[in-house]
């Protein structure tokens, strides 16, 4: 069996491992992790041969450097608009190509988007926690966060230059800044006039955003209850408005539980949309039924499945 | 029995509400209500979690639905919280000692006693593992003495150390990684509440009951400086 061995040149923070995520342990404190953009992920890991769900490496808006040191193998990038150095090839992100010992890949921001996966048709060996190498932001526990120098393997590596070409991008993506939610739940904390500016106004994404979450700029959502609650269990989506009435998208690496009112939650067929906006970024929210909700997630669940079908042609 | 309230939440999950204030009934019948989905068998149902006064109940929305869940959750209510099972009983090593309990001053202080009467009320209680929150293993455990509540600082302290044991309120919380906390810090545990055993990676389940004993700083195991 072939292994290959890569080194980190450059690393930018929030560079990590991650799997398909650690569902099922939030009763003990633990979010799922996993990736910020499923979809892309899915995407890359299949076009290389991979499960979808296989270990990869989330790039940052920070970027990733590596050297190929020993071996070969095809991998796969995908996920925001990214421009891809491999060798002397320049490739811009949703693309499978083939390294070589002593080649360099790099990986950098390009127009839009601000995550991207790096898949290696193979076996990515990394630290597991619970089962699982996502790494979980907090404690840094699984694969973990890349750092500059650090070597890892990549197992029963494949070098299959036949994969190698264009990924299609999901057509199905038309995410024009507009991010549904079901209201609550506690959006009966707010006053009459929050939930109108909630609703009626303009966000942009701050600054501070990282895997937990990304907090945003705009009218301050004024309480008409108490500023805080018992401590409840939150989920990736929520929209926590904190004492001084800033609302906060919780993400992929959330704290599990949260004190701060709730004025609405995401819903899942919006978010992996809404992580590839960069600060700066303008958002509003729509209100939709929670049947709507489900049905928004049915339907996104088909578009999903066939596009990521069209991957193993 | 207090009445459950439903509340929607995204395209994945409902909320079951016992209550708004955090009290011992309403705590027990979160983990009465944890119990019984447990042992019940809903469809699409992904992960339950509790909190103190409610309970997230995660599902499939290509299984279900809120309506089936809320339906499914209503048909196991009223909860008979004579029936609760009454939880695993443990036992972990507390030092009160310098350096590890930089706030036990401001406690005592602040409730207007002695250093020893905060220690001897904080080790004489017996704790409920109400839920985990935050962080991974971070064990929210109800039952702090009246006597020495105290609330929360105004502005959290940063990097408190793995092991520091705190209290804020009626909670009392061992901590696992090294974290900011706005607690109050007043004693270290070597007790890991992550295990490592793949089988049991976390020692306590909701409901669980804990106990401190008093040791002395060479009593404690492992590294804990």
């Amino acid at each position: 069996m072939s292994t290959a061995r890569f080194r980190v040149i450059h690393a930018g923070p929030y560079v990590t491992f991650q799997d398909g995520g650690r569902p099922g342990h939030m009763r003990f404190g633990v979010c799922a992790s996993g990736p910020m953009d499923r979809t892309s992920f899915a995407a890359a890991n299949l076009s290389t041969g991979n499960q979808a769900d296989a270990t990869s490496i989330e790039v940052s808006m920070g970027g990733l450097a590596l050297e190929c040191i020993s071996g070969a193998i095809t991998v796969a990038i995908c996920g925001g608009d990214f421009n891809i150095n491999c060798g002397d090839e320049s490739y811009s992100s949703g693309v499978v190509t083939t390294i070589n010992s002593g080649q360099q890949l790099s990986i950098r921001p390009g127009k839009s988007g601000s995550w991207c996966y790096l898949t290696f048709a193979g076996h990515v060996d990394v630290p597991q926690w619970l089962g699982k190498t996502a790494t979980h932001a907090l404690s840094g526990f699984g694969g973990g966060v890349l750092t500059s120098g650090q070597e890892f393997d990549i197992l029963n590596s494949r070098a299959q230059s036949e994969l190698n070409g264009p990924i299609p991008a999901f057509q199905a993506r038309k995410f024009g800044g507009h991010l549904r939610v079901v209201l609550g739940p506690q959006e009966q904390h707010f006053t009459a006039a929050a939930l109108k500016q909630f609703l009626g106004s303009e966000f942009t994404l701050s600054d501070a955003y990282d895997r937990m979450g990304v907090r945003l700029k705009g009218p301050s959502l004024r309480f008409g209850g108490a500023l805080s609650i018992p401590s409840e269990p939150v989920l990736k989506g929520s929209v926590q408005v904190a004492g001084d009435g800033v609302p906060t998208i919780l993400l992929a690496d959330h704290q599990t539980t949260g004190g701060y009112p709730k004025i609405a939650t995401v819903i899942s067929a919006d978010i992996d949309d809404f992580t590839q906006l960069r600060p700066r970024q303008k958002i509003r929210f729509h209100a939709i039924e929670p049947k709507s909700a489900i049905m928004l997630a049915r339907v996104r669940a088909i578009e999903r499945r066939s596009y990521l079908e069209t991957l193993f042609q | 029995m207090k009445d459950a309230s439903f509340k929607p939440v995204a395209d994945c999950a409902v909320l079951v509400e016992f209550g708004t204030i955090v009290d011992d009934d309403t705590n027990r019948l979160v983990i009465a209500l944890d119990q019984a989905i447990a042992s019940s068998n809903i469809r699409g149902v992904n992960e339950v979690i509790p909190g103190m006064v409610n309970i997230l109940v995660n599902f499939d929305p290509l299984q279900t639905t809120h309506v089936d869940i809320q339906n499914a959750v209503e048909a196991l209510l009223p909860l008979n919280q004579q029936t609760t099972a009454t939880g695993k009983q443990h036992l972990v090593n507390i030092c009160y000692e310098a350096p590890f309990s930089p706030d036990l001053n401001d406690v005592a202080d602040a409730r207007n006693m002695s250093v020893e009467a905060v220690i001897n009320a904080h080790v004489g209680a017996s704790y409920r593992v109400s839920m985990y929150g935050f962080a991974p293993g971070f064990a929210y455990l109800s039952g702090v003495p009246d006597a020495i509540q105290v609330p929360r600082k105004t502005s959290p302290v940063r990097d408190i150390p793995a092991g520091s044991v705190l209290i804020a309120g009626p909670q009392c919380l061992t901590t696992t990684l090294i974290m900011p906390t706005g607690w109050s810090i007043v004693g270290r545990t070597d007790v890991q509440v992550i295990t490592e055993e793949p089988d049991k990676p976390f020692l306590y389940d909701v409901g669980d009951h804990v106990t401190f004993r008093r040791v002395g700083i060479s009593d404690l195991a492992g590294d804990v400086q």
